[in-house]
């Protein structure tokens, strides 16, 4: 390339390249990408493939998905799981059943490796959306995912 | 009523009537002094937050904002948290160039301001070779990055301030083409001179495609001059660590960081005075409050220095050796060939005159 070839392209590409940076800077209000955090809690809304801890949903009638197959607990490479198990009355056979008595999960244990999730046959556990997961007490770490008094669901295991 | 003039004219007869000549006169310029270094070091650590809302904007962020309404006071914390850090050292280091070095560059750059002319009558050094000094002052600052490369006994910031060194050396020769080729339109080099010059039409506009080039050469050096992206070769982040001032902490540091920032404002401010007429306004607007002066001096500053940033995040660095080719290939023969034309238009009485 010439000599003014090369001035006339070097101004061309800066101007180009200012310009775009121009439509950012103009469009700044709009699109900023900053959440200011502690401002917009309420409205703050986690991505979907967001790992923040491992939580068992449960319906209205306060049941779960879980049967006690402990497949989590094996799968889990790190001991974050225990299952304290029982053995039950199946009240439609009385036949003997395993059910689950607690769902143990430490947190502070959990590498968010999501082994436990795939693993999971019907898909009682998933991956909740907390973030603030810091706390004072490392007890409070240590949670137990099925809330009292709740039970398997119906025809879950069909 | 130029209200800042007669503030000053008071405080000068009160000086005057209480006090000998010589004494009075040695108090004056301290005084003078004392309020140049405070608004200026104040306005230095504005710019900076200036530069980290508008990093922040043309980065789609938000920047500072959390000191004070809008971030206002940010920098003034940033600044009072330096001052209470310990000065550290190297151990083999020169101790008395270390400590010497952010003196030379903070002081070059506040000297440097005494000649801008602010507002009418409001220029704390109007001498006839006001552009002169102002060259030969900017360029002072560069022996204390010099100094201060050598003198911390650290390879990244020798590489740093011999790096500053060279853009230096090179770029100042097209700052002072670049306005000597306004200079030959205006016919002065005081600065209050050119600005007479430019009641009928600013420069920019007299000299309409020379004085345009220049233009475009000033900014590129200038932004050359103050250490800045593109141009950041002496303290390249990625390469350097933080080049010449690697070794320094605390106030020494702020120092070097304010200069930085008060060059950038004399760059714009020099720009101003030599192209866009200073603190006339647009058409003559408000010629009649003189005051307001100051307002478009400060507003068309302050659009360079924005000019100057846009710079910064947008264009990547440069190689060393690309430096030097766009200088002395490209901005150099540009630059004598423009003088020519300069010349040959205020010759010929070819110059726009409203």
């Amino acid at each position: 390339m010439g000599y003014f070839s090369n001035i006339y392209h070097a101004i061309r590409t800066l101007l180009t390249g200012m310009s775009v940076t121009g439509k950012y800077f103009l469009n700044s209000r709009k699109g900023t990408i900053t959440q200011q955090y502690p401002d917009n809690r309420a409205t703050l809304k986690m991505f979907d493939r967001f790992r923040g801890e491992v939580i068992m949903p449960h319906d209205e009638n306060n049941e779960h998905a879980c049967t006690g197959c402990q497949k989590c607990e094996i799968a889990c490479p790190n001991g974050t799981i225990e299952i304290i198990w029982d053995r039950g009355i199946d009240e439609d056979t009385g036949k003997k059943k395993k059910k689950i008595d607690k769902f143990v999960y430490h947190l502070s244990l959990c590498t968010m490796c999501g082994l436990c999730i795939d693993v999971c046959p019907t898909d009682a556990i998933e991956w909740g959306q907390n973030f603030e997961n810091s706390v004072y007490d490392r007890t409070k770490l240590t949670r137990v995912l099925n809330e009292p008094g709740s039970k398997l669901r119906a025809g879950v295991e069909d | 009523m130029n209200i800042a003039l007669s503030i000053t004219k008071n405080i000068h007869d009160w000086l005057f009537s209480i006090m000998p000549e010589t004494t009075a006169s040695i108090v004056e310029m301290i005084l003078t002094a004392l309020v140049y270094l405070t608004v200026f070091a104040v306005a230095g650590l504005f710019l900076v937050l200036m530069e980290r809302r508008v990093a922040a904007w043309f980065q789609l962020r938000i920047g500072p904002n959390r000191v004070g309404f809008q971030g206002l006071l940010q920098t003034m914390a940033d600044a009072l948290k330096l001052v209470s850090k310990e000065l550290t050292g190297t151990v083999k280091a020169d101790k008395f160039l270390y400590n010497l070095a952010p003196y030379f560059v903070i002081i070059s750059a506040l000297m440097a301001l005494g000649v801008i002319p602010f507002t009418k009558d409001f220029q704390a050094f109007d001498i006839n070779i006001g552009i002169f000094f102002l060259i030969a002052v900017s360029s002072i600052g560069v022996i204390g990055i010099l100094l201060g490369g050598w003198a911390s006994n650290n390879k990244f910031a020798l590489i740093g301030a011999m790096r500053s060194g060279v853009q230096t050396i090179s770029y100042e020769l097209s700052i002072g083409l670049s306005l000597l080729t306004m200079i030959l339109l205006a016919g002065s080099l005081q600065l209050s001179e050119i600005v007479e010059v430019q009641k009928e039409g600013w420069l920019i506009v007299q000299g309409h495609i020379p004085a345009i080039i220049a233009f475009m050469i000033y900014m590129i050096a200038g932004t050359a001059e103050t250490n800045r992206a593109p141009f950041d070769m002496p303290e390249a982040e990625s390469e350097l660590g933080a080049g010449f001032h690697t070794e320094y902490s605390g106030m020494k540091f702020a120092y070097f960081f304010l200069a930085e920032f008060i060059n950038m404002f004399l760059i714009a401010a020099i720009a101003t005075t030599v192209f866009f007429g200073a603190w006339l306004s647009p058409f003559g607007i408000t010629e009649s409050i003189p005051w307001l002066g100051l307002f478009w001096f400060l507003a068309k500053t302050f659009v360079l220095v924005f000019l100057m940033m846009w710079f910064r995040w947008t264009f990547p660095r440069l190689r060393v050796d690309q430096l030097l080719t766009l200088e002395w290939k490209y901005l150099l023969p540009i630059n004598l060939v423009n003088i020519v034309v300069m010349a040959l238009l205020v010759w010929q009485n070819l110059t726009i005159q409203i």
